[in-house]
């Protein structure tokens, strides 16, 4: 059945994306060779991008943001019209993905309701320092990148993350100056990762502006039925983000919901030690280690779907099997709208269980339908392995897309290993490694939290 | 090839850091290879408070390796001290052979010793850079949790299995 209507999905993709997309390839081009050497391929693919938009709400900025920028004027107000541009195009191309999915698995999404303001000051000399970095990449272009570039944004991003609501902007800028750094000197690159640098960018440059737009929330009470974690990570962040589904007190129809609690790192820690870090979410954590229900009182929710976790709120209730509960309730849970300015291809990530599929060359094989199964980023902080996903029969995992096509993220596998049926789900070690050999492993590195903690009291200080 | 290259440069999530592999962190607590050196903080094996930052540059493979009081380290004499074996073999441990010899621009691959294929002569850099790029790396172990729903992070995937 899944396969049918996933046979849909896959067969081609939403009328207009491709066009929207190759606007978006022009200017991100444009951004890799700097704007303030544009030259004359590069100006028309800007004035195109403006062109497409020309009848939007953004059309006069963005028109005169080009017309500028070809003239030599690169401002911030001129920057932040753009990025809405390129933002505008993958919203675009977001919602017609989504659309589809939705269609195909029968999903009705709310339409977006803005959520009341939230109130609260942003450090808005933090956001000017941002936006100077960001402004200076735009001129320079990826090509021109060099230490000295990537080294002016350590003092602001320093300061970024000691401002816990400007949490999200200094994870991102964060991981582009890694990406950056580590790339430098960028021009002798053999190959530019373009359209990821262009949509941190821009999505950087969006939250320079006044910071996050999570909104207001309201509190939910209920039982919350965990569907499996997706692990988000890089040098110096980890993050589990918790797919579930909230049946709310009171007998309201079942929710899509998720929960993340992320921990600041260093690249140094890595696989199961992760997990050490995020020790303060103890409930959490064990839910996730036991597989187990969990009671919530009164939690805030914010209008995109996401719980703003809190442990004093929540409490372990009865066993519970994943599997079980998609089989159950995945149907009939409703998903969350997704906030305007969050709306990028990256973001859908879709939980759907999927059976009855053959396996081989890294897809699976729903009877005609074949979806390629992104084995390559499983976390090393969980048990599964390309192995296991290969010899598996039941998945429950992430529907996503990038680069063209769709991509199924693995959160949990019904499968064999030496001829035994085992489940595997990405949150089994949170509680530490329950598989002898990790656990043999994780001891042998020893506890680098521990030594860097250490050195970081005697030398921190001083 | 082109294709393929096109492809990659299309996609929103492609993986530009490679996983680092898991290594012990007493005796070298930090590791880097950043600003051109392959850089980094070993701890003295006497004195717990006195930590050595030793550095080796790209290209010209001149290296240095003094106190974080900035005083030279004592077993500095025109070839590598310990301190910079340390170095040398932890960031083989963390980054791969290939990864480090490629950053330093040196012939080295497979079970190859590093620091022999090297011949650079001492040269004062400034260790206070790097001191202050360890501190920075330890400041981050006391940023709190976050709960946030941070988007951004969708677009970095967990880092995979070191292939």
């Amino acid at each position: 059945m899944l396969g049918t209507r996933l046979g849909e999905l896959l067969q081609d993709t939403p009328e207009g994306v491709g066009e929207a997309l190759g606007l978006v390839t022009g200017f991100d081009d444009a951004l890799a060779h700097g704007f303030a050497r544009l030259g004359e391929d590069r100006s028309a693919a800007l004035a195109a991008l403006a062109g497409a938009l020309a009848a939007t709400p953004l059309g006069g900025p963005v028109g005169e943001a080009v017309e500028k920028i070809r003239a030599g004027s690169v401002s911030d107000e001129h920057l932040v019209a753009l990025a809405g541009g390129r933002a505008a195009l993958f919203g675009a191309a977001h919602d017609a993905l989504l659309d589809r999915l939705d269609t195909a698995l029968g999903r009705s999404r709310p339409a977006w309701r803005p959520p009341a303001a939230e109130d609260g000051e942003v450090p808005g000399n933090l956001l000017g320092g941002c936006r100077v970095w960001l402004r200076e990449l735009a001129i320079t272009g990826w090509r021109g990148v060099d230490h000295d570039l990537v080294t002016a944004s350590d003092q602001t991003l320093e300061a970024l993350l000691s401002a816990p609501r400007l949490r999200g902007l200094a994870v991102l800028l964060d991981g582009l100056a890694a990406e950056l750094r580590a790339s430098c000197p960028v021009g002798t690159m053999e190959r530019l990762p373009v359209r990821r640098w262009a949509d941190l960018w821009t999505r950087g440059l969006l939250l320079s502006q006044a910071g996050a737009w999570d909104g207001g929330a309201e509190p939910v009470s209920g039982r919350l039925l965990i569907l499996g974690t997706e692990v988000h990570e890089h040098s110096t962040v980890v993050r589990a983000q918790v797919h579930a589904i909230l049946e709310p007190a009171g007998g309201a129809p079942p929710r899509l919901v998720r929960a993340s609690v992320a921990a600041a790192k260093v690249d140094t820690i890595t696989g199961p030690a992760v997990w050490r870090l995020l020790g303060g979410y103890p409930v959490l954590l064990g839910a996730l280690a036991g597989h187990r229900t969990l009671e919530i009182t009164d939690m805030p929710l914010l209008a995109g779907g996401d719980l703003v976790w809190q442990e004093e709120r929540a409490v372990a209730g009865e066993p519970a099997d994943p599997f079980a509960t998609a089989r159950i309730l995945l149907g009939r849970a409703s998903p969350a709208a997704v906030p305007p300015l969050d709306r990028h291809p990256v973001r859908i990530s879709e939980p759907v269980l999927v059976e009855g599929y053959t396996t081989g060359g890294g897809a699976f094989d729903l009877g005609g339908a074949a979806i390629d199964v992104d084995v390559d980023r499983l976390p090393s902080c969980g048990p599964l392995t390309p192995e296991m996903v290969a010899a598996s029969s039941s998945c429950l995992g992430l529907l996503r897309w990038d680069g063209g096509r769709w991509l199924l993220r693995p959160m949990a596998v019904l499968t064999t290993v030496k001829r035994k049926p085992v489940a595997a789900h990405n949150g089994d070690w949170a509680l530490g490694p329950t598989d002898p050999k990790a656990a043999k492993a994780e001891a042998r590195a020893g506890d680098g939290v521990a030594v860097l903690r250490e050195r970081a009291g005697r030398l921190l200080r001083k | 090839m082109d294709a393929e290259r096109a492809a990659w440069e299309r996609c929103s999530v492609v993986r530009v850091l490679p996983p680092v592999e898991p290594r012990k962190l007493a005796k070298v607590p930090f590791v880097e290879l950043a600003d051109g050196r392959l850089q980094g903080v070993v701890s003295s094996g006497s004195d717990i408070a006195r930590v050595y930052v030793s550095s080796i540059t790209a290209g010209t493979h001149t290296y240095d390796c003094s106190t974080n009081n900035n005083r030279p380290c004592g077993a500095l004499h025109g070839s590598p001290c310990k301190h910079l074996r340390l170095l040398a073999d932890e960031a083989v441990l963390q980054y791969g052979i290939d990864r480090v010899a490629r950053y330093l621009r040196v012939e080295a691959s497979g079970d190859d010793d590093l620091m022999s294929c090297l011949n650079g002569h001492p040269e004062r850099t400034p260790s206070a850079v790097v001191f202050s790029r360890f501190l920075r790396h330890l400041a981050y172990l006391e940023v709190p949790g976050s709960t946030a729903p941070m988007a951004e992070l969708h677009w970095f995937p967990a880092a995979g299995a070191v292939g």
